[in-house]
């Protein structure tokens, strides 16, 4: 972890206008979540599809993309990250240092809200805020890792990174049964289910399997980002 | 504005090993699939100032690239001194980078960008050697707290050289420095420049502009499609490039008279009748400029126009790697027992291509450094 790295990567992604980009969805969120409470037609079936479609479905896969591929692919597009790189810093510390950041900003821009709204919704009832607000912590985290893991290993990352969370977790994780024991959404949902007692909701992936594919795929993605930006090519205009 | 000397430099005599400043390239190749970049470089860069000189399109940014360890050579070795570069970011204490492209961290102050520079390198007093390395680039005024987007690209590129100087480095590479900066910076940028060199450090600068490496640099090498065409002093060099058969386009109230008076008046050593003009080849740049007009007026022809065909760059280093040249010596390029030295002649080298192009790949047995 690098201070100084940190510090940059953080002014990078909340300065200015940018913040908006994160802001947004987190907003809609628990705004719709306080407008059911106030017309008094929150439940807790609705707060499990809230938390299932909005949070996990939406808000999780589009801010770990924002998030994953905004701490890094902007800066090697454009060659910035060359100021980073030609310090006397083991590049991956670079690479871990920028997943902290994700992760920090993923807890406080989707699973924070996630609680929010589910607390706004039905309290501590059946577990439902406490539950979401862990799994899309550890969804969030994972989802950071991948998306960082993407963007240093193409200049596409955010069309790569769309079709990722459109086609393969949205579309074959919700069709294909199979698909579905490798998806992080899926994951995110078999740890609320850990915690929630909610009759509302059922998990798919069994939370032994889901735990242990989280940690390996965070571990993964970071570990293959670190090593991947220290061959890392950047070249000149000719 | 005052350099400290690199005393561990100062006394490059005849090093027995590779000397621990300069920057070896040994047989280096890169290449893009089918297209090659840069082809079998071998040179060593050492203290003072070396401009990195050929056309756009030649190579210079990826060899600098590899030099800095932003690019692994697709064959060969780039080493600083004893070190390999590619994946070693320990060498990043010795060296310091202003790439060419523009982009920076626009959301950064001036004087933020510098000092995360100095953090970065885990200075002991960051604070105070921001503050030199803005002082060094005049940059020390009110600007350094404006927001780096609201920076003139001259101001950019000097926040960029105050960051690749913050840690007072050994070796300075500089792609295209002086683009975009106004006259007066640019004068500024180069007398720093030739204070680091004189000082004792490795400055590598790349330019395609001649009098720009003219003005700073003792020594040049010289990069064309990708090959090392020419090692050696600036002025050795530049007199080849002026001395070399010149191509002139000319017009006039009568070309074939004017063909017929040139040819018998042996000014040039070639004429030919092209499209709307006459193509007129002159062996001695100086003789040709004066006899003209004079070979005209005997003539009595007027002269419509007179122009160069053949002063872009391109042209000037493809005659000095085509082999027309007189009184060049040919020969290897420096090896890594020690660098040229300045006032080291000229040296373009025989195995250059004739043109530009892509050249075929070597084979991908290499492995990188």
């Amino acid at each position: 972890m690098n201070a100084t790295i940190a510090a940059v990567t953080y002014r990078g992604m909340i300065g200015s206008r940018r913040i908006w980009l994160l802001v947004a969805l987190p907003l809609i969120m628990v705004g719709l979540a306080l407008l059911l409470r106030l017309t008094n037609q929150a439940d807790e079936q609705l707060a499990v599809i809230l938390m299932q479609r909005f949070a996990v479905g939406a808000l999780l896969p589009l801010m770990g993309l924002i998030v994953g591929t905004g701490v890094i692919a902007r800066e090697i597009e454009d060659g910035v990250i060359i100021y980073m790189l030609s310090k006397p810093i083991p590049r991956p510390v670079v690479a871990y240092t920028k997943l902290l950041v994700a992760v920090s900003l993923m807890i406080v821009f989707a699973a924070i809200p996630t609680f929010l709204a589910g607390y706004l919704m039905v309290g501590a009832e059946s577990g439902v805020a406490t539950g979401f607000f862990l799994g899309t912590a550890a969804g969030g985290i994972a989802y950071a890792a991948v998306f960082l893991l993407i963007s240093v290993l193409t200049r596409y990352a955010v069309t790569i990174g769309v079709i990722y969370a459109l086609i393969w977790e949205g579309l074959v994780g919700g069709i294909v049964p199979g698909a579905r024991q490798f998806s992080i959404q899926q994951w995110t949902q078999s740890i609320a289910d850990s915690v929630s007692s909610s009759p509302f909701f059922k998990a798919d992936v069994p939370l032994g399997f889901a735990a242990v594919a989280l940690i390996v795929v965070t571990l993964g993605a970071a570990i293959w980002s670190g090593q991947r930006l220290r061959s890392l090519s950047i070249t000149g205009d000719d | 504005m005052t350099l400290p000397s690199q005393p561990a430099v100062a006394a490059p005599a005849a090093p027995a090993g590779p000397h621990p400043t300069t920057v070896y390239l040994q047989q280096v190749s890169r290449w893009y699939g089918n297209v090659v970049a840069v082809n079998d470089v071998t040179m060593a860069i050492g203290p003072g100032v070396t401009g990195l000189l050929g056309p756009n399109g030649a190579g210079k940014s990826t060899l600098l690239h590899m030099m800095a360890g932003f690019l692994a050579p697709s064959s060969g070795a780039v080493t600083l001194g004893a070190e390999r570069i590619w994946r070693n970011h320990q060498i990043y204490r010795s060296i310091g980078l202003v790439p060419e492209r523009e982009a920076v961290y626009g959301f950064l102050t001036g004087w933020q960008f510098v000092l995360a520079s100095a953090k970065l390198h885990k200075l002991p007093a960051p604070e105070a050697a921001a503050e030199r390395a803005m002082n060094l680039v005049e940059m020390m005024g009110p600007a350094k707290d404006r927001r780096v987007d609201t920076y003139s690209k001259g101001m950019r590129q000097r926040v960029k050289v105050a960051a690749a100087l913050v840690h007072d480095p050994a070796v300075l590479l500089l792609d295209e420095p002086f683009n975009g900066m106004d006259p007066r910076q640019r004068l500024h940028l180069m007398e720093l420049v030739r204070e680091m060199g004189a000082s004792g450090r490795t400055v590598l600068f790349s330019s395609h502009i001649l009098e720009e490496v003219e003005r700073v640099a003792q020594h040049i090498e010289v990069l064309v499609a990708g090959r090392h065409a020419a090692s050696g002093d600036f002025r050795e060099i530049r007199r080849l490039m002026t001395d070399r058969p010149h191509v002139f386009f000319v017009r006039s109230s009568d070309d074939r008279r004017l063909a017929a008076a040139l040819i018998a008046d042996q000014a040039a050593g070639g004429v030919s009748l092209a499209e709307g003009g006459l193509e007129v080849r002159a062996l001695d740049f100086r003789r040709f400029t004066w006899l003209l007009p004079r070979v005209a007026r005997d003539a009595g022809v007027r002269l419509w126009q007179v122009s160069p065909a053949d002063e872009d760059l391109e042209s000037v280093f493809s005659y000095l790697i085509s082999g027309n040249g007189s009184g060049r010596r040919p020969g290897g390029p420096p090896g890594p027992g020690g660098p040229p030295g300045p006032g080291g002649p000229a040296v373009p080298h025989a195995d250059a291509p004739p043109a530009a192009g892509p050249l075929p790949a070597p084979p991908r047995s290499g492995g990188a450094a």
